[in-house]
Parts: structure tokens; C-alpha cells; sequence
């Protein structure tokens, strides 16, 4: 009998969760012993026309990594959908919309005309911009449509299945595929990483008092941080608080705080709501004139809480520059 | 008052309030037994304590097609709870710079102390938050239509289990 078939696709992402794949290092044998692998556009030479000519249903799984935001990704993995059984959103940018996601706080002009034209880094002096097609001697050529708004895998095409990060830590993806070969999986929809904070699992667990009161919040430039003390207590925007476990507290053994790219544990529905919700709690005042000035610390509340979760939040983009141009 | 509804612009916005149990609530039920009018533009949502309000219930009003969303709780110092609507005002601080940050502008979220006596409070702060985003105008968040599943919790949304347990194979 035939091995089952795997796909790996990109879509709006940085490489990094193909990174994670290789990163597997003698395991990926495992999984190559396990599954042929008939899809993976950064490692292998197959095309989207042999993708077209298999038969639906005949992948076992596609990995699809990265957001949404153009026609030519939204092609793909509806292609995709109809050929594989089971579709995995694989780290941040497809499940949550990620780094890539962040473009919902501008719009599909806005984006075009500071790539190229008004960055200091673009010299255009003819004001060349990308347009959908064009007719050359040889024929039409056709380039992908930018969206106005990044969306979540999730919102483009049905997911089974999600792993979670910046990019997905090995353990997980280890997990989540032995998971699958196993045939054991848990009810569609299900992120598969475990479902705690990421404060359980801190090394610095002990060091977190009872109850955090802050009277300011700072950035790790701005100060020394103490290795050994949690990082919240130390004023420092740590989330671990509001995130999902799981990433073996990479930043954390780095002596960075936790940004969230683990998402939200199942009890949340809106990261950056909730992380709003317990930061701001932990204001050391009952002044409002102090509340706001401590809480004006926060440089950049959406960027800062919405960094990975933008377009899967209950708010989904800004709208001061929002228009309808290129919606989907 | 009773001009609110005779007001030339013709959109009627949708609020949604979240009044504590112990302050703002007991004073629109004063409001009430005292026969005073006031905008019927607002949907009250009696919780126990402002500072059980989580920013998600806001965010989701917005996002579900209120217009605005008020709150009420007592006044500093008088939370039945201690110190509930002081969470509350950290809160709502923080998330009014968030809101502020994606151009939800800033009348339609709005806060309010309102103490159990102070029904004519109630009454004047509704007809004009109705006022206020009846000239802001409709939301109209741009949502996109596929459900956003993967961070739905079952529990929380007994819905979303439904119509995944349907769709599995």
C-alpha cells in the first residue's frame, strides 16, 4: 500500500515555519519514511498543475503556513482544501494572522504607495507600481490581486486543525504529527498544544508574587533586566499570562518577555482584549490622572497586544483606514 | 428628551450598556419608577460588577452591530466589591487608546459613574451617548464572513460546538 501524502504550502509568511520543518532535523526521516511528501514549493519541484491533477481528498494533510492576502494564496489553499482530507494552519500568521496580519492597521493603497514610492529606500522615479496584468508581445502577464485586509487561514478556507507560534517549537509539530500518524486526533478545530498559560511553565514561576501592582511599565532597553525575577513583576509587558504554553519559554530563558505567538489559551477569544484586560489590572492606582499616565507607558497598545492576532481578533482591522478597495 | 426622536438625522443607533448590579442599574430602575424618559436607544446588560466587565464583551457588542457601548458602575470609592470599578477604569483606560488606535471613535465607548440615586443621570448620559453616535453614524465593522474558529471555546459558545461536531467526518 501506498504511504499517505503530505503537503506543505506558504502563503503570507517569513520562511520561518518552513525553518521549523527542517528544523525536525533527524526526525523529518520519520516523517518521510511515514508519508510522501507531494507538495512543498520551497523544497521540492512540484507545481500547482500537480496539485490540479491529483484526485480530491488524496492528500492525507496539507501544513499551511502563513495569512491570507492576496488572490493568488487564496487560490492555493482552496486548492488545497478540495485535494487534502485534513488541512493544518501552521503557526502564527495562519492561524491567528501573525506578523503579516499587523497590515490591517493601514490598506491595500496605503501599503502600495509606501513600498514603492515612499520609502526612503525606493528611489521610482517613473512611479512604477505592480497592476494586475499586463500585455506584452508574448502574451497577457498576470500578477496575484493585494488584498485591502489580511485574513487567518481559518478565514479563507475550513481548517482542521491549528499549531500555534512564531514559528510552531518542534515539540509540538513532533506531537501534532505523531498525532496524525497514529490516527489519534482530537475534535476538529482543536489547536494542538496544550492548553495552560504560559506562566505554568516559567521558570521563574516562583518568583511571581500572589498579587502584581505596577506603578510603571517598561521596555527591555530601557532597563537591566534581572534574569532570575519574573518579568511582569519587573514592570516588563510579559504576556505569558494570556498565552498558550507550549514554546518551552524560549523568550523567557532569553531575558525577553513573551509577546504571544502561542495565541490564546481556549478561555480567550480575543487575545489582545484579554491581555488589555489583565495588564491593565495590574495598575498600582485608583487616580484616573495616575492610571493614565502609567497605562501611557504602553507605547503601542495594538501592536503590542494584537502583534500575532490582529486579523482573528473580534475587531479584525482598523477602520480609520479602512476602504473598500480590493476587499474580498 | 422627548425632541430625541423628533431629531432631524434619521439613524437610530444601537447602544449596548453594561450597568452594574449595585450603582448604575438599580439608578435606570429609578428611572424607571419615576416615569422619566430618555432615549429607547439603549440595550442594558446588568452584570454584577463593572469590573467583571471583560473588554471582549465591548469589542464583541461593536463587532455583533452595536453602535456604541456604555458603562456604568458606582462612584470611586463606593464599588460594593471594594474596588471593582477601579479595574474597570484601568480597563476601559487602556482599551480606550486600543480603540482610539483602529479609529473607533472616541464617543462611542464610554464610561460612566452613576450612583443607585442618580436616576436623572442615567437619563441625561443615554440621550447623549444617542446623541453622540447618532452623528457618528453606523459602525459597520467589516467582519469577514467565515466564523473564526480555532481560538472558539466550546464552552463558551456551545454553537461552535454544534456545527463542528456536524461538519466531522
Amino acid at each position: 500500500m501506498s504511504k499517505p501524502k503530505i503537503a506543505f504550502y506558504w502563503c503570507a509568511s517569513c520562511g520561518g515555519c518552513e525553518e521549523a520543518v527542517v528544523d525536525l532535523n533527524e526526525d523529518i526521516l520519520d516523517v518521510v519514511a511515514a508519508f510522501d511528501i507531494v507538495f512543498w514549493p520551497v523544497a521540492l519541484d512540484f507545481k500547482r498543475d500537480d496539485v490540479e491533477a491529483m484526485t480530491d481528498k488524496s492528500i492525507a494533510v496539507s501544513f499551511i503556513n502563513g495569512a491570507v492576502r492576496n488572490s493568488e494564496q487564496s487560490e492555493m489553499v482552496e486548492l488545497l482544501r478540495s485535494k487534502s482530507q485534513t488541512v493544518v494552519a501552521f503557526g502564527s500568521c495562519a492561524h491567528l494572522g501573525g506578523i503579516p496580519g499587523l497590515a490591517n492597521i493601514s490598506n491595500r493603497a496605503e501599503i502600495l504607495e509606501e513600498v514603492y514610492s515612499k520609502s526612503p529606500a525606493v528611489i521610482n522615479e517613473n512611479g512604477t507600481a505592480p497592476r494586475e496584468e499586463i500585455e506584452v508581445p508574448e502574451g497577457k502577464l498576470e500578477l496575484p490581486f493585494l488584498w485591502n485586509t489580511v485574513k487567518t487561514l481559518d478565514q479563507a478556507i475550513d481548517v482542521d486543525y491549528y499549531l500555534p507560534g512564531c514559528p510552531p517549537p518542534v515539540d509540538i509539530i513532533k506531537n501534532a504529527v505523531g498525532a496524525i500518524m497514529k490516527g489519534e486526533l482530537p475534535p476538529k478545530g482543536t489547536v494542538l498544544a496544550p492548553d495552560i498559560a504560559l506562566c505554568e511553565d516559567c521558570p521563574r514561576k516562583d518568583t511571581k508574587p500572589e498579587k502584581i501592582l505596577l506603578k510603571e511599565y517598561k521596555r527591555p532597553h530601557e532597563m537591566a533586566v534581572d534574569p532570575t525575577q519574573c518579568l511582569l513583576t519587573q514592570g516588563l509587558l510579559c504576556l505569558g499570562i494570556v498565552t498558550r504554553k507550549g514554546c518551552g519559554s524560549a523568550c523567557i530563558n532569553g531575558n525577553m518577555p513573551c509577546t504571544g505567538c502561542m495565541g490564546p489559551v481556549s478561555q480567550a477569544r480575543d487575545y489582545g482584549a484579554k491581555a488589555i484586560s489583565s495588564i491593565a489590572s495590574l495598575v498600582d492606582s485608583n487616580d484616573e490622572k495616575e492610571i493614565n499616565e502609567i497605562l501611557e507607558e504602553i507605547i503601542d497598545p495594538l501592536g503590542t497586544f494584537y502583534r500575532y492576532s490582529l486579523p482573528a481578533s473580534l475587531i479584525h482591522r482598523s477602520y480609520q483606514k479602512s476602504s473598500r478597495q480590493g476587499e474580498k | 428628551m422627548s425632541d430625541i426622536n423628533k431629531s432631524s438625522n434619521p439613524f437610530n443607533p444601537r447602544i449596548v450598556a453594561f450597568f452594574c448590579n449595585w450603582c448604575t442599574y438599580t439608578a435606570a430602575d429609578l428611572a424607571g419608577t419615576a416615569r422619566m424618559t430618555y432615549a429607547p436607544n439603549v440595550r442594558v446588560v446588568r452584570i454584577m460588577c463593572s469590573g467583571r466587565l471583560d473588554p471582549q464583551f465591548i469589542l464583541k457588542a461593536l463587532r455583533d452591530g452595536a453602535d456604541g457601548v456604555l458603562i456604568g458602575g458606582c462612584h470611586p470609592g463606593d464599588c460594593h466589591y471594594q474596588e471593582g470599578n477601579y479595574k474597570a477604569l484601568r480597563r476601559f483606560t487602556l482599551l480606550k487608546r486600543l480603540l482610539e488606535s483602529i479609529g473607533i471613535e472616541e464617543g462611542r465607548v464610554r464610561l460612566e459613574w452613576i450612583a443607585a440615586s442618580e436616576g436623572d443621570k442615567v437619563q441625561r448620559v443615554i440621550n447623549e451617548m444617542t446623541e453622540t453616535v447618532r452623528r457618528l453614524g453606523p459602525l459597520n465593522l467589516e467582519i469577514p464572513d467565515a466564523p473564526l474558529k480555532g481560538s472558539v471555546i466550546t464552552e463558551h459558545y456551545p454553537e461552535a460546538a454544534v456545527s463542528q461536531g456536524a461538519s466531522n467526518e
